[in-house]
């Protein structure tokens, strides 16, 4: 029992419990700023304004005036969630009841934990920023977020109606089909980067140049040159598995509210539905995550110093080291949203695949294509290294 | 006879898929940048933009009462809106006018005039039927109320909706 008193076991626990706090308190801010984005996105797409109206109602807490600032509608994340805590939670009777009281925290969870292995800074006043840095961390990720499928086919099977059930069958097969071609096409990046760790994959492209940006750290080579085209190869199937992986458009099919009323979520109501709403958009800032990770350099930009000064423009690294980690995490979480408004934008310009397209893009195209891509980056590394 | 669909015969380019999504979302994103700086008009921002100067003058808003120049009810209670009224929304409880009142030669007033807007379907029948062109549609279009009791139109509200209508009807002025 020594390592109770020991003055380390105390600051890891704490430094681990604030960053999750962080963490997850940031994460549940951007959700709910991601689902305004989506609503506002898609009507400007569309040529309509949005929710525009909401402002802050500070004249509830006694100021004079209500705040609205420059967008307008940006209260509207607080005035769903009330309208979500406010609603019936109704469950109609011809439920299983536990399943369908679990259902909604296994779609929800899976996709907060798997945050714990996303490197999200570098450090900040010396501690890591990253809630758990394990050595095979892009296998957590992938073997946490698998998980959420749980939560849709059981909320699907317990609901006991058929349109429930159909959208959770449809989510087994996608996300079996899904996964395989999105575990193969993450395969080039740990061939490259030579760990499965998230961290040092971050830190193997700081050296090296993103893994697509290949020239940012200012050098250029042959072989990064050539491995560059395996690469986004890479990219773009792990790209599409990950729309699929999240349940977005044009992959949406779970929930195809044309065919299947709401799809698994149709008999949930209230702050259950509402679990479901956040998981879904959870995942999807985990998944973008996950994409900065892997391609876009994580919280790295050419020529800033990392949270211990070290590295980038030597004239940067005189300012005291904690801006320069509140400006690593800052960039990461910028990567994050540019990746997000990606996903809003193509769910407003793609519609839905048929189910057997979606099968035979899964099976005969993106699995193929991240096998081969494997064997040919393989061999570039091979004959370069 | 079997009518056998010719299926087109696709390019590399097409089957991919990838060159049309990304054409799509130059689209898309076109719309979006044009919504943002402005060059697409095509929201009125309702309770502050209205229509109400583009509405023709045989617009069918909220039925209304109105009085005459000499402020004179013109109904006379013959209930005959309250008759044709296809959803029955219109309640009427006539009155004598009593001698000493200057109209005492029209003989009748409603005591109560009631429209439930409720039902109101605003086809403007009772306008129609009316032989005192008492009874008017005007332009109010957005009758909102936070109970049922407050969208029961009583005959104050009614009076007050409609104002004054000059002219059209000199039936009971004394002066003919």
């Amino acid at each position: 029992m020594d390592f109770l008193t020991s003055s380390s076991f105390w600051f890891l626990t704490g430094t681990s419990l604030a960053k999750t706090f962080f963490i997850v308190a940031l994460v549940l801010t951007l959700v709910s700023y991601t689902v305004y984005a989506e609503r506002r996105v898609s009507a400007l797409i569309q040529d309509r304004l949005g929710p525009n109206r909401t402002g802050f109602p500070l004249s509830l807490i006694g100021f004079k005036r209500d705040f609205s600032p420059f967008l307008g509608g940006l209260g509207q994340p607080i005035a769903d969630a009330v309208k979500f805590l406010l609603k019936e939670d109704f469950v109609p009777a011809h439920v299983n009841k536990l399943y369908f009281w679990i259902a909604p925290t296994l779609a929800m969870m899976p996709a907060l934990v798997a945050l714990a292995a996303i490197p999200y800074g570098s450090t900040f006043l010396g501690v890591p920023m990253v809630v758990a840095n394990i050595n095979v961390g892009i296998l957590f990720m992938f073997a946490i977020s698998s998980v959420s499928v749980y939560g849709i086919v059981l909320a699907g099977w317990s609901s006991n109606s058929k349109y429930p059930f159909l959208g959770s069958i449809r989510s087994t097969s996608q996300m079996i089909s899904y996964e395989l071609g999105m575990g193969l096409s993450a395969v080039p990046i740990l061939l490259i980067a030579g760990t499965t760790s998230l961290p040092k994959i971050v830190e193997y492209q700081i050296e090296n140049g993103w893994m697509m940006l290949p020239y940012s750290n200012g050098h250029f080579g042959f072989a990064k040159t050539i491995l560059w085209i395996p690469v986004f190869i890479s990219f773009v199937t792990f790209t599409i598995s990950m729309f699929a992986e999240t349940n977005r458009l044009p992959f949406d099919l779970p929930e195809s509210e044309t065919e299947l009323v709401a799809g698994y979520h149709t008999e949930y109501s209230s702050m259950k539905f509402a679990l479901f709403f956040l998981g879904e958009y959870t995942a999807m800032i985990a998944g973008s995550a996950l994409i900065v990770v892997l391609f876009l350099g994580g919280y790295h930009i050419p020529g800033i110093p990392n949270g211990e000064g070290m590295g980038g423009i030597p004239l940067l690294r005189d300012l005291p080291s904690w801006i320069w980690g509140l400006v690593n995490i800052v960039t990461f979480f910028a990567k994050v949203v540019v990746l997000l408004f990606v996903f809003i934008w193509v769910r407003w310009t793609l519609p839905r695949f048929r189910y057997d397209q979606l099968m035979k893009l899964g099976w005969l195209y993106i699995f193929e294509i991240a096998l081969v891509n494997i064997f040919i980056t393989a061999g570039i590394l091979a004959f370069t290294h | 006879m079997a009518y056998v669909v010719p299926r087109p015969n696709l390019t590399w380019k097409e089957k991919i898929y990838l060159p049309s999504i990304v054409a799509g979302l130059f689209i898309t994103i076109k719309h979006l940048k044009r919504m943002l700086t402005g060059q697409t008009k095509v929201i009125m921002q309702y309770p502050e933009q209205k229509w109400d100067s583009h509405m023709p003058e045989h617009y069918r808003g909220a039925p209304t009462l109105v009085k005459d120049e000499h402020g004179r009810e013109r109904c006379v209670a013959c209930q005959l809106c309250e008759f044709i009224c296809p959803p029955r929304a219109i309640t009427i409880i006539p009155e004598e006018i009593p001698a000493e009142s200057k109209f005492a030669r029209v003989e009748k007033r409603p005591k109560e005039f009631e429209i439930d807007m409720i039902r109101c379907i605003y086809c403007g029948l009772c306008e129609e039927v009316c032989p005192e062109q008492a009874i008017f549609l005007r332009k109010d279009y957005a009758i909102t109320g936070t109970s049922r009791a407050e969208m029961k139109h009583d005959k104050a509200r009614l009076y007050e909706l409609g104002g004054v209508m000059e002219g059209l009807v000199h039936k009971w002025n004394p002066q003919k």
